[in-house]
């Protein structure tokens, strides 16, 4: 297939649909409304259920019950659609039903903006409904990306049994760039456990459920959960590394940012200065030992995102102390040009 | 004797509905003794008198009650 | 000697979790046994919400999925989309249904989601301790309304039935009760109907119990059925409110 010039919202949609996926439930809300419409004009065609529910709430819970009966399923929404959905994605995590949640970002906090922003990246992996789960979050840098991150979206959730977000800041809902859409079919995963209704035959019932009274029973639950998570964190680790081998500074930035601060690596590359990006793909799980070994090599790190700090405090955790960690950002929708990035650590260079 | 009726003893909350509802009132509570579960169980005190009608175990909440119907 | 009335397998072996006299155990059983007798145990997914019969899928002798409070219908939407041909149902109390999950109630039935609602209404939030519930009565005093329902302050109790048979989308509407065993039976008639129209692919279609709850009423058992056919049914009327079917 060559390639073709699609909207990121659009591709991101065939990309689920060429992954399988058999029902969508979503909910208008900019700047992921693109997703919502290629899904109620394409996904029945493939055979799939389409449903725009009546909030993003009902969506999650339709994802749940689809997911729950075996459905290969997801659902889209923006940053105060995504905050609606913790206690769903909470609830699928408790669970262990495999979902995909896609999450584009936009300036926050309450009703915010419509433009890009990077502003839910502390909900996304620390994760905003209750108790103690884990959400495998990925974090596109452009369209292409966007949908072979679709299918890794599918697979990892069904690998693990777990929700699995893809989140992709407003730039990429919305920019055209030219893609190839991998239709390659993914494995059918056997779901033995799905609620699909033929009790009798199957000779056991098959019960969703995340509530456990026992409190020894719900703690061997979180400790199972845990082992899951470890697994996760162990394997699934997704980073690039950029011009790191010789630099002395590091810039750790993710999604389209991550596209300008390595124009702003060139420019400072030109003058002499010598800096690499350690772009996380993966946001849980994050990069730390990553991020740690690139500590001892180099002067200082400074993370560039599109809110007011976030994943700096995770560099921070990674980095350990090693050497300064600072921050530069932009949020409300506002987007930093390159030559910001090569003042900020231009700033931090000349305080040596 | 029309019909009888059977209790699963143990499972018996001795709420009395089927006390209630018995139009020949044969169904009482068992002060006398305490089932698996803490409570006064129901049981057919006057056996003969039913007339297998099922009130009692149409209004039980934790299908207590079995009914049979005498074969004419 | 014959059986005449016994057990039926539509539901699993584990006791009620419900207390002495709760009508709750007598909708579960009466569902079951509509399972049963349509012989769709083998098809059913039974969606559990969030209440006192949030155990229900360990009673059920199906397939089910426990959803969060106010959520079933979302839940039960997204199960029948992906599985069609099976039959889902929910389980829900007043508390889950009218108040935190009004909206996903009616976008249900707006959409005609062939799904079968069993709506629980006994007029008090029972599993969190006898909280006002939106169909608290008039008057009627619980932990939350302790002088007694204020309808200038907290309004009128709301009539789901009504409301919903308003939803075009709606197939089949009916409010029965449970106060006696004329209306328990009568109860069984219209679950038995309420599954058969989703069998027959009629869709959306809800039964509506008035049902007791003598510990957060404060009444014994006998008396909460009494409260039930005198106070319940008198601001509740039962009867049919919406039977796509019959007026075709």
């Amino acid at each position: 297939m060559s390639k073709v010039l699609m909207k990121g919202n659009e591709a991101i949609a065939q990309a689920a649909i060429a992954a399988g996926c058999d029902a969508f439930f979503g909910y208008p809300i900019t700047p992921q409304n693109e997703i919502c419409e290629y899904m109620s004009k394409y996904l029945a065609k493939s055979g799939g259920a389409f449903v725009q529910a009546e909030s993003e709430i009902a969506a999650i819970n339709m994802v749940y019950g689809a997911a729950g009966a075996g459905a290969r399923t997801m659902t889209s929404s923006s940053s105060p659609g995504i905050a609606l959905k913790q206690e769903g994605i909470s609830y699928c995590a408790g669970a262990e039903l495999p979902c995909v949640i896609v999450a584009i970002s936009r300036g926050g906090p309450g009703l915010g903006g419509i433009l890009p922003a990077q502003g839910d990246y502390n909900q996304a992996t620390r994760g905003g409904g209750n108790g103690d789960y884990k959400v495998v979050v990925l974090a596109p840098n452009g369209v292409q990306e966007a949908t072979e991150m679709m299918r890794d979206a599918f697979l990892l959730s069904e690998k693990y049994r777990n929700p699995v977000m893809v989140m992709a800041d407003g730039v990429i809902g919305q920019m055209m760039e030219p893609v190839e859409i991998n239709t390659d079919p993914l494995p059918k995963f056997e779901k033995p456990w799905a609620a699909t209704g033929d009790s009798q035959s199957r000779g056991t019932r098959n019960v969703i459920n995340s509530l456990f009274l026992n409190p020894v029973d719900l703690e061997n639950h979180n400790i199972a959960l845990r082992k899951k998570y470890d697994l996760i964190e162990e394997n699934e680790v997704q980073v690039d590394l950029y011009m790191m081998d010789d630099a002395d500074v590091a810039l750790v930035a993710y999604g389209t940012p991550s596209r300008i601060v390595k124009s702003a690596i060139e420019e400072m590359r030109a003058e002499g200065i010598k800096v690499g990006l350690i772009r996380p793909k993966t946001l849980y799980p994050f990069p730390f030992k990553q991020i740690n070994a690139a500590a001892d090599k180099v002067k200082f790190m400074l993370t560039a995102e599109l809110s007011m700090g976030q994943m700096v405090h995770d560099v921070r955790l990674a980095v350990n102390g090693k050497v300064p960690v600072y921050f530069y950002g932009r949020a409300g929708g506002m987007i930093f040009e390159p030559k910001e990035i090569s003042d900020a650590v231009k700033s931090h260079l000349g305080g040596e | 004797m029309k019909g009888r009726v059977t209790f699963n003893t143990d499972r018996c909350k001795g709420c009395g509905l089927c006390v209630s509802v018995c139009p020949v009132k044969l169904i009482e509570l068992d002060k006398s003794v305490v089932n698996a579960i803490g409570y006064n169980p129901a049981y057919p005190a006057y056996p003969d008198k039913c007339i297998a009608c099922t009130n009692c175990a149409i209004m039980c909440p934790d299908t207590v009650i079995t009914v049979e119907r005498l074969d004419d | 000697m014959t059986v005449i009335f016994q057990k039926t397998k539509g539901l699993t072996d584990t006791p009620f979790t419900y207390c002495p006299g709760c009508t709750h155990g007598i909708i579960h059983r009466l569902v079951a046994e509509c399972l049963e007798e349509l012989d769709i145990l083998d098809r059913t997914v039974a969606i559990a919400s969030v209440g006192c019969s949030v155990m229900s899928y360990e009673f059920f002798n199906c397939d089910a999925i426990q959803a969060a409070h106010g959520r079933a219908p979302a839940v039960a939407t997204g199960v029948k989309r992906v599985l069609p041909n099976k039959i889902v149902f929910t389980y829900q109390g007043d508390g889950d249904l009218a108040s935190i999950g009004t909206g996903e109630i009616v976008q249900a039935a707006h959409r005609g989601e062939n799904i079968t609602v069993i709506f629980v209404n006994n007029a008090i939030y029972g599993m969190t301790g006898g909280q006002m519930a939106p169909t608290t009565l008039p008057g009627q005093i619980t932990t939350t309304s302790p002088y007694g329902r204020d309808v200038s302050k907290q309004g009128e109790p709301i009539r789901m039935s009504e409301l919903m048979a308003q939803i075009p989308g709606a197939a089949y509407i009916e409010r029965v009760m449970t106060a006696d065993p004329v209306s328990v039976r009568k109860a069984k008639r219209a679950i038995k109907k309420a599954f058969e129209i989703q069998k027959n692919g009629g869709g959306f279609s809800m039964i509506e119990i008035l049902s007791s709850c003598n510990i957060g009423w404060g009444l014994s058992p006998v008396d909460s059925l009494k409260y039930i056919k005198e106070d319940m049914a008198a601001y509740f009327p039962l009867g049919v409110f919406k039977d796509k079917g019959a007026a075709q």
